[in-house]
């Protein structure tokens, strides 16, 4: 390739959202040559146009927005000496690894010892949901609205309908107040909110009217929107508004692994890992939103920097290698588990699991779940109908449990379910 | 409707013209048939202009189809469509490749589910016999085989080799590109509303434009076409009665889940629901038929979808668990009867091509051949002066997977949307130029931008930026905003340091475009940026901790980071409980 990027680096990073940045930072810090691979022409990932606060308490004790967020990350990641190249597109990932790069130099293959994946999640467009009606103008996710507002100074509309509930909800009407807009209504097909007080006291403060157990049943308009047809406990109606932003049911942006040799999870979207954040493949990485749907920016940086860590260890032959592993399973009431298989060799290093953001040879691996339905009961990991570990739960499928493991899990498989309470 | 930027007539000599002579040709509606036509007169000599009552072409029944380069071979044997599908299939085949248009010989299967339509298949291969279509029937199992894929239930069928796919927009824009570069000329937003004949040219009356005058009067306008006769002649021949067909589009790695373009046996008012992957590497499904009054929305209809994703996967089972990326609909323009609807009259010197139902975009060429022969037979001389000896081929830009893209190349300006791999370059391209995009469908046809499995999540910030002021109907319609553009972004002030360079990769070694800022604040080494744009020298402070305009303290708690702490092994209780 050309003498633009360096085509051999130790670590090359795939996102530059707040786990690719972090991871970047860290192994810096650990003496790794560092090359970090965006597509946008700005690094940063999401926050760069998620406009509002609070990002970056833990990081840098400061309340901080989303663009300042970014730009601080990826101002120290450059001065740690990490290369970032921005406009710059993975189109493929090749055992090697190797992966092939599209910019505006063309196409270009670079060889780095070690692969982060840290390309995050998305939300899921009106297409994916079913939703009927014409297709107008103005239907947007939640995050091309922050684009067009933060990047563009651009208001697509001025009351649009807000479809669910989720935070990432509460963020678009946010971003519609910060941009002088307002929504006609917030619907939600569930009974309750998905987020709880206080994003739930958000749309009250705001004055939008907010409908649950609600669904779109068809979107009008010809060239822009013009209302949106609902049905909900009060039967059918139309709601006026020139606009629908498409909340939430975040997907990991995986579509790159498909068609390769690292196995993926139906129940995360993203790449199988092992407590270390290892794919299936032992040189490649993961981190971040990638990794599941969809936990914050916070705690994404926590995984990118618990990576680099493993990283730096893999690249000194200290972790495990691929071998015997407890594998989980999913079982009653559990909608995913990261990581999915624990390694089991007695390599020199242990880490406790993406995010765990801690001294990498603590010994427990912990578990992140999300639950299907709310639950009063207990969370149980077994092998073999034996129980291993548990956690009492009173909980909602929006809320990431931890669960750790006992030290010296057993080699096999591992079923995770829930036990509700009589 | 005046589009704030109309395509202007390309042809100096034939915009000089236009106020003495008339036009040899008048083709009124810019679908595929009316591109088709268009061009094939424009090769014969003719001077011609296409009238597109929209902002962009292709705005009818040719912006959505099932995209399959036909056969035939379950056409009527013996009537015009059968041999228009015939000549059109053929002449497709020996062109495509000088215009730049993609050809996947996919082949298609006919499958019976059930021994009802097992029993109709020799009827189907006979009338295939009589198209001269060559099929193979198949047993079960070698369907099967062929496509291990299938859910249960195949019963029988045969192979059609010679059903293709193909691009559904660059054909007609590639035809309608090769008719320009040869002389014709084109005005969008032209809506013809009505003429008068004086026995040796027409006067057409067009919309908030001046009358155009031409020789002849191709009557192509699709779900309109009815109504553009009854316009001209004072009653029409026939009447269109739009016929809904809606799709599912599924993402990339759902292509690999067929081989063969899936058909069902046909009934006698569709070719049923059809699987067959696309151009672009997605997996198609559909469509439906549904018999509605409004000429102009195709509306998706949520029940019916779900009905049809369901059928979909009793066809193929592992589209279970693929993701739906895209829906749309299309309106066949079918009249009240079967058949294609042309006819000539030469007295007026006017042709209709009506009722183009469902074979369209594979009749398109055979049908213009038809078409160029019922002109020059009205009268001599109509069709104007001498065919070029060499006329001009332009190729199309190649947006279809399997062939070289734009992004493989240098100088591309990178890629703008991610899902479908467009870049600046693309799409610079297709707004440019006599037949640049006016509208964002219009874009969406030329480069697929938005059209991938994020549908704008990622790239409409991008493309409303690069748009802007170009398009007759914007991508974002101009509200006020007090936040001004960057107001709070990291292109305002991001500066991205290479300040200490690692051993294998030199500060300098940056990419040779970015250019150097001088921009450094106080406390950084000199930095340089490999990011494009984001060499500015505003000195803004890296981090300005904005207290913004949140209404309460509890909103922004809303958005907090809840990772729990480490020492903890306990399940993360709702707060306020
Ligand atoms: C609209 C919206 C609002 C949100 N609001 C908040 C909030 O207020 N607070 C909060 O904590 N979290 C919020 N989130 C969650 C947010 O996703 C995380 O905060 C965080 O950005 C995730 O970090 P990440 O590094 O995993 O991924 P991202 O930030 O998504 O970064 C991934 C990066 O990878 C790049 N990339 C992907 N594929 C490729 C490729 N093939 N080649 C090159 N580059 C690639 C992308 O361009 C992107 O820059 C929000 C999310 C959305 C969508
Ligand atoms: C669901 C579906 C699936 C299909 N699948 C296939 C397939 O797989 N293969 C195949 O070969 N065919 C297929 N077809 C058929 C094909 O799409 C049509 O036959 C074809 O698009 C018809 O083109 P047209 O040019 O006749 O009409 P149109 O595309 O409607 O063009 C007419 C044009 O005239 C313009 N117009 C109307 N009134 C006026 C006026 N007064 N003045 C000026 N301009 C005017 C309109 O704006 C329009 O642009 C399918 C069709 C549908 C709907």
């Amino acid at each position: 390739m050309s003498a633009a990027t360096p085509d051999a680096p130790d670590l090359a990073i795939i996102g530059s959202g707040p786990a690719g940045l972090a991871a970047a930072i860290a192994a810096r810090a650990l003496g790794l040559s560092v090359l970090v691979i965006e597509r946008e022409a700005e690094p940063g990932g999401i926050p760069r146009h998620c406009a509002h606060s609070p990002y970056g308490w833990r990081e840098y004790r400061r309340l901080m927005t989303g663009p300042a967020f970014a730009r601080r990350l990826a101002d120290d990641a450059a001065r740690a000496g990490a290369v970032i190249a921005c406009g710059t597109t993975v189109m493929a990932l090749n055992p090697g690894p190797a992966l092939t790069l599209a910019s505006d130099r063309g196409i270009e293959t670079i060889t780095p010892a070690r692969v982060l994946l840290a390309m995050g999640a998305r939300e899921t467009p009106r297409s994916t949901r079913l939703i009927g009606g014409t297709k107008p103008g103005g239907v947007l996710n939640t995050g091309a609205l922050q684009g067009l507002v933060h990047l563009n100074g651009m208001l697509p509309f001025r009351r649009p309908v807000v479809l669910g509930t989720e935070l990432v909800a509460f963020s678009a009407l946010l971003t519609l107040r910060l941009a002088g807009a307002n929504a006609a209504a917030m619907v939600e097909p569930a009974d309750a909110p998905t987020a709880r007080w206080p994003a739930a006291l958000l749309p009250r403060l705001l004055r939008v009217p907010l409908h649950l157990g609600t669904r779109i049943d068809a979107i009008e308009g010809t060239s822009r929107v013009e209302g949106v047809r609902v049905t909900g406990p009060r039967g059918t109606r139309r709601i006026a508004a020139d606009g629908v932003v498409v909340t939430g049911g975040f997907r990991p942006e995986a579509a790159l692994l498909r068609g390769t040799t690292i196995a993926l999870d139906p129940a995360t979207g993203g790449p199988v890992v092992d407590q270390f954040g290892r794919t299936s493949d032992p040189a490649v990485f993961a981190a971040g939103n990638l990794l599941r749907p969809v936990e914050t920016a916070g705690w994404c940086h926590r995984e990118g920097r618990a990576a680099a860590a493993t990283i730096a260890a893999s690249l000194a032959g200290e972790l495990p290698p691929h071998g015997p592993a407890l594998s989980i399973t999913l079982g009653d009431g559990v909608a995913y588990v990261v990581p999915q298989r624990i390694a089991l060799g007695t390599g020199p290093h242990h880490a406790r699991g993406p995010g765990a953001g801690s001294a990498p040879d603590a010994a427990q691996v912990r578990l992140q779940l999300r639950l299907t339905a709310p639950v009063r009961g207990e969370v149980r990991v077994e092998v073999d109908g034996r129980r291993i570990a548990s956690l009492p739960v009173d909980s909602r499928p929006e809320r990431r449990l931890v669960l750790t493991l006992p030290p010296d899990v057993p080699p096999g498989s591992a079923t995770v379910r829930v036990e509700a309470e009589a | 409707m005046t589009p704030a930027v109309p395509h202007a007539t390309p042809s100096s000599a034939a915009a000089a013209a236009t106020d003495t002579a008339p036009y040899d040709v008048a083709v009124v509606g810019a679908g595929v048939v009316g591109c088709a036509i268009a061009r094939r007169l424009a090769l014969e000599g003719a001077r011609v202009v296409v009238l597109e009552k929209a902002a962009d072409v292709l705005a009818g029944a040719s912006k959505a189809n099932s995209a399959i380069l036909h056969t035939g071979f379950d056409a009527p044997p013996g009537t015009l469509e059968a041999a228009c599908i015939a000549a059109g299939h053929a002449e497709y085949r020996a062109i495509h490749d000088r215009l730049g248009l993609p050809l996947i010989e996919t082949g298609a299967l006919v499958i019976a589910w059930n021994e009802t339509e097992a029993a109709r298949l020799p009827a189907l291969m006979a009338d295939a016999e009589r198209n001269d279509v060559p099929v193979h029937p198949l047993t079960a199992a070698e369907i099967r085989r062929m496509e291990p894929n299938l859910g249960a239930g195949v019963a029988g069928g045969f192979r059609v080799a010679g059903e293709a796919i193909i691009d559904p927009w660059s054909t007609p824009h590639a035809y309608l590109a090769q008719a320009l570069a040869n002389g014709a000329a084109l005005m969008t937003g032209a809506e013809v509303t009505g003429g008068t004949f004086d026995g040796a040219a027409w006067t057409l009356a067009v919309a908030h434009r001046d009358a155009v005058r031409a020789r002849v009067v191709v009557n192509a306008a699709g779900l309109f076409g009815d109504r553009v006769e009854a316009a001209l002649l004072g009653a029409s021949s026939f009447q269109i009665r739009p016929r809904k067909g809606q799709f599912i589009v599924y993402d990339k790695p759902a292509a690999a889940l067929a081989g063969h373009i899936l058909l069902p046996v046909p009934t006698e008012i569709t070719k049923g629901v059809v699987v067959c992957r696309t151009a672009f590497g997605n997996l198609l499904v559909g469509p439906t038929a549904e018999e509605q009054e409004d000429r102009t929305t195709a509306a998706l209809d949520a029940a019916l979808l779900e009905r049809l994703k369901k059928r979909a996967e009793a066809i193929v089972p592992a589209l279970e668990g693929e993701t739906v990326t895209a829906l749309y609909a299309g309106l066949r323009p079918a009249s009240e009867a079967k058949e294609y609807r042309v006819a000539a009259h030469p007295d007026r010197r006017y042709v209709a091509v009506g009722g183009i139902r469902s074979t369209g975009l594979s009749a398109a060429l055979g049908l213009a051949v038809h078409i160029h022969g019922l002109v020059a037979g009205m009268a001599t001389g109509v069709m104007g002066g001498a065919a070029p000896a060499d006329p001009v081929w332009p190729r199309v830009p190649n947006i279809a997977e399997g062939a070289p893209r734009d992004w493989e190349r240098p100088g591309n300006g990178g890629i703008v949307c991610h899902c479908e791999s467009v870049t600046r370059r693309e799409i610079e391209a297709a707004l440019a130029g006599p037949l640049g995009a006016r509208t964002v469908a219009g874009l969406k046809r030329r480069t697929r931008v938005t059209m991938g499995r994020c549908q704008g999540f990622y790239c409409s910030a991008a493309l409303a930026a690069l748009t802007d002021g170009r398009l007759a109907e914007p991508f974002v319609p101009a509200h006020p905003t007090p936040l001004g553009a960057g107001a709070d972004h990291p292109a305002a002030s991001v500066h991205v340091a290479a300040g200490r360079a690692l051993p294998a990769m030199p500060a300098d070694a940056l990419p040779s475009d970015a250019a150097p800022t001088g921009s450094a604040r106080a406390e950084a080494p000199p930095a340089e940026t490999a990011c494009a744009g984001a060499a500015r020298a505003d000195g803004q402070p890296a981090e300005t901790a904005r207290r913004d305009a949140g209404p309460a303290d509890a909103t922004r708690a809303a958005v907090s980071d809840t990772a729990p702490s480490p020492a903890t092994v306990r399940a993360t209780r709702e707060a306020g409980r």
